[in-house]
Protein backbone atom coordinates (compact mmCIF):
# COMPACT_ATOMS: atom_id res chain seq x y z
CA UNK A 1 0.00 0.00 0.00
CA UNK A 2 3.25 2.01 -0.26
CA UNK A 3 3.31 5.27 -2.70
CA UNK A 4 5.99 4.25 -5.13
CA UNK A 5 6.84 4.67 -8.25
CA UNK A 6 3.73 3.07 -9.65
CA UNK A 7 2.33 6.65 -8.80
CA UNK A 8 4.75 8.16 -11.86
CA UNK A 9 3.79 5.65 -14.00
CA UNK A 10 0.03 5.93 -13.55
CA UNK A 11 0.41 9.86 -14.02
CA UNK A 12 2.02 9.21 -17.59
CA UNK A 13 -0.77 6.43 -18.61
CA UNK A 14 -3.25 8.66 -17.70
CA UNK A 15 -1.99 12.01 -19.29
CA UNK A 16 -0.89 9.78 -22.19
CA UNK A 17 -4.21 8.39 -22.86
CA UNK A 18 -5.83 11.60 -22.08
CA UNK A 19 -4.38 12.63 -25.18
CA UNK A 20 -5.06 10.20 -27.29
CA UNK A 21 -8.21 9.88 -26.78
CA UNK A 22 -8.51 14.23 -26.71
CA UNK A 23 -6.38 13.75 -30.68
CA UNK A 24 -8.11 10.30 -31.74
CA UNK A 25 -11.76 9.53 -29.95
CA UNK A 26 -13.43 12.62 -28.64
CA UNK A 27 -13.45 14.38 -32.68
CA UNK A 28 -14.43 11.83 -34.78
CA UNK A 29 -17.04 11.16 -32.32
CA UNK A 30 -18.45 14.03 -31.57
CA UNK A 31 -18.03 15.28 -35.08
CA UNK A 32 -20.77 12.41 -36.44
CA UNK A 33 -22.70 12.65 -33.61
CA UNK A 34 -22.91 16.29 -34.28
CA UNK A 35 -23.55 15.74 -38.22
CA UNK A 36 -26.42 13.15 -37.46
CA UNK A 37 -27.86 15.11 -34.99
CA UNK A 38 -27.91 17.85 -38.51
CA UNK A 39 -28.96 15.57 -40.34
CA UNK A 40 -32.13 14.43 -37.98
CA UNK A 41 -32.77 18.14 -37.76
CA UNK A 42 -33.15 18.74 -41.10
CA UNK A 43 -34.98 15.29 -41.69
CA UNK A 44 -37.53 16.20 -39.39
CA UNK A 45 -37.82 19.73 -40.77
CA UNK A 46 -38.04 18.20 -44.04
CA UNK A 47 -40.90 16.22 -43.07
CA UNK A 48 -42.80 18.75 -41.92
CA UNK A 49 -42.30 20.54 -44.91
CA UNK A 50 -43.55 17.99 -46.69
CA UNK A 51 -46.70 17.33 -44.50
CA UNK A 52 -47.60 20.87 -45.11
CA UNK A 53 -46.98 20.56 -48.83
CA UNK A 54 -49.19 17.59 -48.88
CA UNK A 55 -52.13 19.19 -47.16
CA UNK A 56 -51.47 22.21 -49.29
CA UNK A 57 -51.28 20.12 -52.62
CA UNK A 58 -54.39 18.18 -50.80
CA UNK A 59 -56.72 21.54 -50.70
CA UNK A 60 -55.77 22.38 -54.00
CA UNK A 61 -56.86 18.74 -55.53
CA UNK A 62 -60.48 19.27 -53.12
CA UNK A 63 -60.97 22.69 -54.61
CA UNK A 64 -60.32 21.30 -58.46
CA UNK A 65 -62.31 18.66 -57.54
CA UNK A 66 -65.07 21.01 -56.53
CA UNK A 67 -64.71 22.98 -59.35
CA UNK A 68 -64.63 20.11 -61.87
CA UNK A 69 -67.70 18.56 -60.51
CA UNK A 70 -69.38 22.23 -60.73
CA UNK A 71 -68.56 22.56 -64.36
CA UNK A 72 -69.34 19.02 -65.30
CA UNK A 73 -72.76 19.45 -63.28
CA UNK A 74 -73.61 22.76 -65.38
CA UNK A 75 -71.85 21.46 -69.02
CA UNK A 76 -74.41 18.65 -68.56
CA UNK A 77 -77.75 21.02 -67.89
CA UNK A 78 -76.57 22.99 -70.61
CA UNK A 79 -76.52 19.79 -72.61
CA UNK A 80 -80.04 19.03 -71.31
CA UNK A 81 -81.28 22.37 -72.32
CA UNK A 82 -79.66 22.31 -75.57
CA UNK A 83 -81.19 18.35 -76.18
CA UNK A 84 -84.79 19.78 -75.12
CA UNK A 85 -84.23 22.35 -77.53
CA UNK A 86 -82.92 20.68 -80.82
CA UNK A 87 -86.07 18.30 -79.70
CA UNK A 88 -88.61 20.96 -79.38
CA UNK A 89 -87.28 22.11 -83.11
CA UNK A 90 -87.25 18.69 -84.24
CA UNK A 91 -90.84 18.45 -83.16
CA UNK A 92 -91.98 21.71 -84.67
CA UNK A 93 -90.27 21.11 -87.65
CA UNK A 94 -92.17 17.71 -87.82
CA UNK A 95 -95.16 19.56 -87.30
CA UNK A 96 -94.59 22.20 -89.95
CA UNK A 97 -93.49 19.44 -92.28
CA UNK A 98 -96.53 17.53 -91.69
CA UNK A 99 -99.06 20.34 -92.11
CA UNK A 100 -96.87 21.53 -95.46
CA UNK A 101 -97.60 17.98 -96.58
CA UNK A 102 -101.22 17.45 -95.79
CA UNK A 103 -101.83 21.16 -97.46
CA UNK A 104 -100.26 19.99 -100.39
CA UNK A 105 -102.45 16.60 -100.35
CA UNK A 106 -105.60 18.59 -100.00
CA UNK A 107 -104.35 20.73 -102.49
CA UNK A 108 -103.84 17.70 -105.27
CA UNK A 109 -107.23 16.58 -103.95
CA UNK A 110 -109.15 19.49 -104.71
CA UNK A 111 -107.60 19.64 -108.02
CA UNK A 112 -108.54 16.21 -108.91
CA UNK A 113 -111.65 16.84 -107.39
CA UNK A 114 -112.28 19.70 -110.21
CA UNK A 115 -110.53 17.25 -112.66
CA UNK A 116 -113.40 14.44 -111.74
CA UNK A 117 -115.72 17.23 -111.49
CA UNK A 118 -114.70 18.78 -115.17
CA UNK A 119 -114.57 14.94 -116.40
CA UNK A 120 -118.10 14.35 -115.26
CA UNK A 121 -119.81 16.99 -116.30
CA UNK A 122 -118.10 16.38 -119.82
CA UNK A 123 -119.57 13.42 -119.82
CA UNK A 124 -122.68 14.48 -118.16
CA UNK A 125 -122.73 16.75 -121.29
CA UNK A 126 -122.15 14.14 -123.51
CA UNK A 127 -124.78 12.24 -121.77
CA UNK A 128 -127.25 14.68 -122.36
CA UNK A 129 -126.97 15.64 -125.63
CA UNK A 130 -126.90 11.81 -126.54
CA UNK A 131 -130.45 12.04 -124.78
CA UNK A 132 -131.35 15.17 -126.23
CA UNK A 133 -130.48 13.51 -129.90
CA UNK A 134 -132.37 10.25 -129.26
CA UNK A 135 -135.63 12.12 -127.76
CA UNK A 136 -135.43 14.60 -130.38
CA UNK A 137 -133.93 12.01 -132.98
CA UNK A 138 -131.91 14.21 -135.04
CA UNK A 139 -128.08 14.93 -134.08
CA UNK A 140 -127.74 17.82 -132.23
CA UNK A 141 -125.05 19.65 -134.22
CA UNK A 142 -122.77 20.05 -131.45
CA UNK A 143 -121.35 23.22 -132.50
CA UNK A 144 -124.59 24.90 -132.90
CA UNK A 145 -125.59 24.09 -129.66
CA UNK A 146 -122.13 24.24 -128.33
CA UNK A 147 -123.11 27.03 -126.39
CA UNK A 148 -126.06 25.31 -124.33
CA UNK A 149 -123.82 22.28 -124.10
CA UNK A 150 -121.56 24.62 -122.42
CA UNK A 151 -124.32 26.27 -120.34
CA UNK A 152 -124.91 22.97 -119.01
CA UNK A 153 -122.10 21.54 -118.05
CA UNK A 154 -121.41 24.80 -115.90
CA UNK A 155 -125.00 24.35 -114.50
CA UNK A 156 -124.36 20.30 -113.58
CA UNK B 1 -3.76 -20.55 -0.18
CA UNK B 2 -2.34 -18.99 2.79
CA UNK B 3 -2.57 -21.09 6.05
CA UNK B 4 -3.93 -18.34 8.56
CA UNK B 5 -6.96 -15.75 7.78
CA UNK B 6 -4.88 -13.15 8.70
CA UNK B 7 -2.09 -14.08 6.18
CA UNK B 8 -4.85 -15.00 3.55
CA UNK B 9 -6.28 -11.01 3.46
CA UNK B 10 -2.45 -9.74 3.75
CA UNK B 11 -1.86 -12.08 0.82
CA UNK B 12 -5.07 -10.68 -0.87
CA UNK B 13 -3.89 -6.83 -0.26
CA UNK B 14 -0.67 -7.48 -1.20
CA UNK B 15 0.64 -6.11 -4.48
CA UNK B 16 2.76 -7.67 -6.91
CA UNK B 17 5.98 -5.13 -6.39
CA UNK B 18 8.80 -5.14 -8.50
CA UNK B 19 11.73 -3.51 -6.83
CA UNK B 20 15.69 -3.21 -6.00
CA UNK B 21 16.12 -4.99 -2.41
CA UNK B 22 19.74 -5.90 -1.53
CA UNK B 23 21.29 -4.63 -4.82
CA UNK B 24 18.66 -6.43 -6.64
CA UNK B 25 16.58 -5.92 -8.74
CA UNK B 26 13.56 -8.90 -8.37
CA UNK B 27 10.25 -9.20 -7.21
CA UNK B 28 9.10 -9.01 -3.46
CA UNK B 29 8.50 -12.53 -1.69
CA UNK B 30 6.46 -10.76 0.83
CA UNK B 31 5.46 -8.06 2.87
CA UNK B 32 8.26 -7.00 4.87
CA UNK B 33 10.64 -7.03 1.26
CA UNK B 34 8.05 -4.95 -0.28
CA UNK B 35 8.44 -2.36 2.41
CA UNK B 36 12.24 -2.47 2.40
CA UNK B 37 12.32 -1.37 -1.29
CA UNK B 38 10.34 1.54 -0.47
CA UNK B 39 9.84 4.51 -3.18
CA UNK B 40 11.86 3.03 -5.93
CA UNK B 41 9.66 -0.08 -6.88
CA UNK B 42 6.65 -0.50 -9.19
CA UNK B 43 3.60 -2.12 -8.29
CA UNK B 44 3.58 -4.47 -11.47
CA UNK B 45 -0.01 -5.72 -11.31
CA UNK B 46 -1.61 -2.41 -10.48
CA UNK B 47 0.68 -1.16 -13.78
CA UNK B 48 -0.13 -4.47 -15.83
CA UNK B 49 -4.64 -4.00 -15.07
CA UNK B 50 -4.86 -0.55 -15.89
CA UNK B 51 -2.97 -0.53 -18.65
CA UNK B 52 -4.69 -3.28 -20.00
CA UNK B 53 -8.12 -1.58 -19.12
CA UNK B 54 -6.86 1.60 -20.78
CA UNK B 55 -5.80 0.10 -23.39
CA UNK B 56 -9.61 -1.85 -23.76
CA UNK B 57 -10.56 1.90 -23.16
CA UNK B 58 -8.91 3.51 -26.22
CA UNK B 59 -9.03 0.34 -28.36
CA UNK B 60 -13.16 0.23 -28.04
CA UNK B 61 -13.47 4.38 -28.55
CA UNK B 62 -11.13 4.28 -31.25
CA UNK B 63 -12.44 1.40 -33.21
CA UNK B 64 -15.61 3.62 -33.11
CA UNK B 65 -13.99 6.70 -33.96
CA UNK B 66 -12.85 5.47 -36.80
CA UNK B 67 -15.98 4.04 -38.19
CA UNK B 68 -18.49 6.79 -36.96
CA UNK B 69 -20.94 8.33 -39.60
CA UNK B 70 -24.08 9.96 -39.38
CA UNK B 71 -26.17 6.77 -39.99
CA UNK B 72 -27.93 4.67 -38.34
CA UNK B 73 -25.60 3.75 -35.39
CA UNK B 74 -25.44 -0.46 -34.74
CA UNK B 75 -23.90 -2.39 -31.89
CA UNK B 76 -20.48 -0.65 -29.98
CA UNK B 77 -21.10 2.71 -31.89
CA UNK B 78 -24.62 3.18 -30.20
CA UNK B 79 -22.85 2.26 -26.64
CA UNK B 80 -20.15 4.75 -27.01
CA UNK B 81 -22.04 7.20 -28.17
CA UNK B 82 -24.25 7.41 -25.21
CA UNK B 83 -21.10 7.11 -22.68
CA UNK B 84 -19.85 9.59 -25.46
CA UNK B 85 -23.02 11.79 -24.89
CA UNK B 86 -23.47 11.53 -21.50
CA UNK B 87 -19.89 13.17 -20.69
CA UNK B 88 -20.62 15.58 -23.14
CA UNK B 89 -23.74 16.75 -21.33
CA UNK B 90 -21.94 16.50 -18.00
CA UNK B 91 -19.34 18.51 -19.29
CA UNK B 92 -21.61 21.34 -20.77
CA UNK B 93 -23.93 21.80 -17.60
CA UNK B 94 -20.71 22.17 -15.42
CA UNK B 95 -17.52 23.33 -17.06
CA UNK B 96 -18.52 27.02 -18.59
CA UNK B 97 -14.96 28.00 -20.46
CA UNK B 98 -13.42 27.19 -23.61
CA UNK B 99 -11.32 24.12 -23.46
CA UNK B 100 -11.08 21.44 -25.69
CA UNK B 101 -9.14 19.14 -22.83
CA UNK B 102 -12.02 19.15 -20.65
CA UNK B 103 -14.03 16.51 -22.17
CA UNK B 104 -11.67 14.10 -23.44
CA UNK B 105 -10.21 14.54 -19.99
CA UNK B 106 -13.42 13.62 -17.94
CA UNK B 107 -14.48 10.54 -20.90
CA UNK B 108 -10.99 8.79 -20.39
CA UNK B 109 -11.88 9.62 -16.32
CA UNK B 110 -14.85 7.99 -16.74
CA UNK B 111 -14.19 4.96 -18.27
CA UNK B 112 -11.02 4.30 -17.42
CA UNK B 113 -12.16 4.35 -13.83
CA UNK B 114 -15.00 2.56 -14.80
CA UNK B 115 -13.64 -0.29 -16.54
CA UNK B 116 -10.65 -0.72 -13.66
CA UNK B 117 -13.37 -0.48 -10.86
CA UNK B 118 -15.16 -3.20 -12.96
CA UNK B 119 -12.64 -5.45 -12.08
CA UNK B 120 -13.93 -6.01 -8.70
CA UNK B 121 -16.34 -8.29 -9.65
CA UNK B 122 -13.92 -11.02 -10.89
CA UNK B 123 -14.32 -13.14 -7.49
CA UNK B 124 -11.63 -12.69 -5.31
CA UNK B 125 -9.56 -15.80 -5.91
CA UNK B 126 -9.77 -16.08 -9.05
CA UNK B 127 -6.51 -13.99 -10.73
CA UNK B 128 -4.45 -14.47 -7.19
CA UNK B 129 -4.94 -18.32 -7.98
CA UNK B 130 -4.33 -18.30 -11.29
CA UNK B 131 -0.67 -15.88 -10.00
CA UNK B 132 -0.19 -18.58 -7.24
CA UNK B 133 -0.50 -21.36 -9.80
CA UNK B 134 1.82 -19.87 -11.92
CA UNK B 135 4.30 -19.10 -9.05
CA UNK B 136 3.78 -15.19 -8.53
CA UNK B 137 3.72 -14.66 -4.97
CA UNK B 138 0.90 -12.00 -4.94
CA UNK B 139 -1.95 -10.38 -7.55
CA UNK B 140 -4.20 -7.32 -6.65
CA UNK B 141 -6.07 -7.19 -9.86
CA UNK B 142 -8.43 -4.23 -8.73
CA UNK B 143 -5.87 -1.02 -9.82
CA UNK B 144 -8.47 1.71 -7.72
CA UNK B 145 -8.03 -0.39 -4.79
CA UNK B 146 -3.89 0.61 -4.88
CA UNK B 147 -3.95 4.77 -3.89
CA UNK B 148 -0.84 4.69 -6.48
CA UNK B 149 -3.21 4.64 -9.22
CA UNK B 150 -6.07 6.81 -7.36
CA UNK B 151 -3.18 9.75 -6.95
CA UNK B 152 -1.79 9.29 -10.00
CA UNK B 153 -4.90 10.48 -11.89
CA UNK B 154 -5.75 13.22 -8.98
CA UNK B 155 -2.01 14.43 -9.12
CA UNK B 156 -2.83 14.82 -12.86
CA UNK B 157 -5.79 16.29 -12.25
CA UNK B 158 -3.92 19.02 -9.58
CA UNK B 159 -1.26 19.78 -12.51
CA UNK B 160 -3.98 20.77 -14.64
CA UNK B 161 -5.69 23.21 -12.34
CA UNK B 162 -2.49 24.87 -11.78
CA UNK B 163 -1.76 25.09 -15.27
CA UNK B 164 -4.74 26.60 -15.80
CA UNK B 165 -5.17 28.72 -13.42
CA UNK B 166 -1.88 30.40 -13.80
CA UNK B 167 -2.85 29.93 -17.86
CA UNK B 168 -5.89 32.10 -17.31
CA UNK B 169 -5.56 34.67 -14.60
CA UNK B 170 -1.78 34.59 -15.18
CA UNK B 171 0.61 33.70 -12.15
CA UNK B 172 0.12 37.46 -10.22
CA UNK B 173 -3.95 37.34 -10.52
CA UNK B 174 -3.45 33.48 -9.13
CA UNK B 175 -1.40 34.55 -6.54
CA UNK B 176 -3.47 37.52 -5.48
CA UNK B 177 -6.84 35.04 -5.50
CA UNK B 178 -4.77 32.77 -3.30
CA UNK B 179 -3.70 35.59 -1.32
CA UNK B 180 -6.75 38.00 -1.08
CA UNK B 181 -10.08 35.14 -1.09
CA UNK B 182 -11.65 34.54 0.99
CA UNK B 183 -10.64 37.77 3.16
CA UNK B 184 -9.45 41.16 1.21
CA UNK B 185 -6.89 42.23 4.01
CA UNK B 186 -3.29 42.82 3.70
CA UNK B 187 -3.22 41.72 7.33
CA UNK B 188 -4.72 38.46 6.66
CA UNK B 189 -2.41 37.47 3.88
CA UNK B 190 -0.83 34.36 5.77
CA UNK B 191 -4.08 33.92 7.10
CA UNK B 192 -5.64 33.46 2.96
CA UNK B 193 -2.79 31.88 2.30
CA UNK B 194 -2.88 29.02 4.49
CA UNK B 195 -6.87 28.71 3.87
CA UNK B 196 -6.64 28.73 0.14
CA UNK B 197 -3.58 26.44 0.18
CA UNK B 198 -5.06 23.64 2.05
CA UNK B 199 -8.11 23.45 -0.27
CA UNK B 200 -6.00 23.43 -3.28
CA UNK B 201 -4.11 20.47 -2.01
CA UNK B 202 -7.10 18.88 -0.37
CA UNK B 203 -8.48 18.66 -3.96
CA UNK B 204 -6.28 16.06 -5.28
CA UNK B 205 -6.29 13.99 -1.91
CA UNK B 206 -10.18 13.91 -1.60
CA UNK B 207 -10.38 12.91 -5.27
CA UNK B 208 -7.57 9.93 -4.72
CA UNK B 209 -8.81 8.89 -1.26
CA UNK B 210 -12.73 9.23 -2.07
CA UNK B 211 -12.15 7.17 -4.92
CA UNK B 212 -9.17 4.24 -3.36
CA UNK B 213 -10.99 4.15 0.27
CA UNK B 214 -14.46 2.91 -1.59
CA UNK B 215 -12.50 0.42 -3.47
CA UNK B 216 -10.24 -0.74 -0.82
CA UNK B 217 -13.30 -1.49 1.41
CA UNK B 218 -15.03 -3.20 -0.83
CA UNK B 219 -12.50 -5.45 -1.31
CA UNK B 220 -11.74 -5.74 1.72
CA UNK B 221 -15.40 -7.07 2.11
CA UNK B 222 -15.39 -9.18 -0.54
CA UNK B 223 -12.43 -11.03 0.97
CA UNK B 224 -13.86 -11.01 4.18
CA UNK B 225 -16.96 -12.90 2.90
CA UNK B 226 -14.71 -15.41 0.47
CA UNK B 227 -13.41 -15.93 4.03
CA UNK B 228 -17.17 -17.75 5.19
CA UNK B 229 -17.52 -20.95 4.44
CA UNK B 230 -18.95 -21.59 0.92
CA UNK B 231 -22.59 -21.98 2.11
CA UNK B 232 -23.61 -19.13 3.23
CA UNK B 233 -20.88 -16.99 0.90
CA UNK B 234 -23.52 -16.44 -1.55
CA UNK B 235 -25.99 -14.90 0.62
CA UNK B 236 -23.12 -12.06 1.48
CA UNK B 237 -21.17 -12.35 -1.77
CA UNK B 238 -24.68 -11.87 -4.14
CA UNK B 239 -25.99 -8.63 -2.04
CA UNK B 240 -22.72 -6.83 -1.85
CA UNK B 241 -22.03 -7.84 -5.76
CA UNK B 242 -24.82 -6.32 -6.98
CA UNK B 243 -24.44 -3.62 -4.34
CA UNK B 244 -21.15 -2.50 -6.59
CA UNK B 245 -23.21 -2.12 -9.41
CA UNK B 246 -24.34 1.14 -8.14
CA UNK B 247 -21.04 1.71 -6.13
CA UNK B 248 -18.87 1.19 -9.35
CA UNK B 249 -20.17 3.43 -11.74
CA UNK B 250 -20.84 6.10 -9.09
CA UNK B 251 -17.43 6.40 -7.97
CA UNK B 252 -16.34 6.77 -11.85
CA UNK B 253 -18.89 9.05 -11.91
CA UNK B 254 -17.91 11.42 -8.62
CA UNK B 255 -14.59 11.64 -9.69
CA UNK B 256 -15.00 12.67 -13.37
CA UNK B 257 -17.57 15.41 -12.08
CA UNK B 258 -15.39 16.73 -9.30
CA UNK B 259 -12.47 16.46 -11.60
CA UNK B 260 -14.19 19.40 -14.01
CA UNK B 261 -15.93 21.71 -11.12
CA UNK B 262 -12.25 21.99 -9.66
CA UNK B 263 -11.24 22.63 -13.49
CA UNK B 264 -13.84 24.64 -14.09
CA UNK B 265 -13.18 26.86 -10.93
CA UNK B 266 -9.48 26.72 -12.33
CA UNK B 267 -11.06 28.80 -15.24
CA UNK B 268 -12.56 31.58 -13.89
CA UNK B 269 -11.56 34.67 -12.37
CA UNK B 270 -12.51 36.58 -9.77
Amino acid sequence: MAINLTLLGQLIAFAIFTWFCMKFVWPPITAAMDARQKKIAEGLDAAGRAERDLKLAQEKAADMLRETKQSAAEIIEKANKTANEIVEEAKQQARAEGERLLAGAKAEIDLEVNRVKDDLRKQVSVLAIAGAEKILGSAVDAKAHNDLVEQLATEL
Amino acid sequence: MANSNAEYIQHHLQNLTYGKIDGVWRFAQTAEETQQMGFWAIHVDTMAMSLLMGFVFLYLFRRVAKMANSGVPTGLQGFVEVVVEFVQNMVRDTFYGRNPLIAPLALTIFTWILLMNSLKWIPVDVIPGIADALGVPAFKYVPTADPNATFGMSIGVFLLIIFYSIKVKGFGGFSKELAFTPFNHWSLIPFNLFLEILGLLTKPFSLALRLFGNMYAGEVVFILIALLPFWVQWTLYGPWAIFHILVIPLQAFIFMVLSIVYLSAAHESH
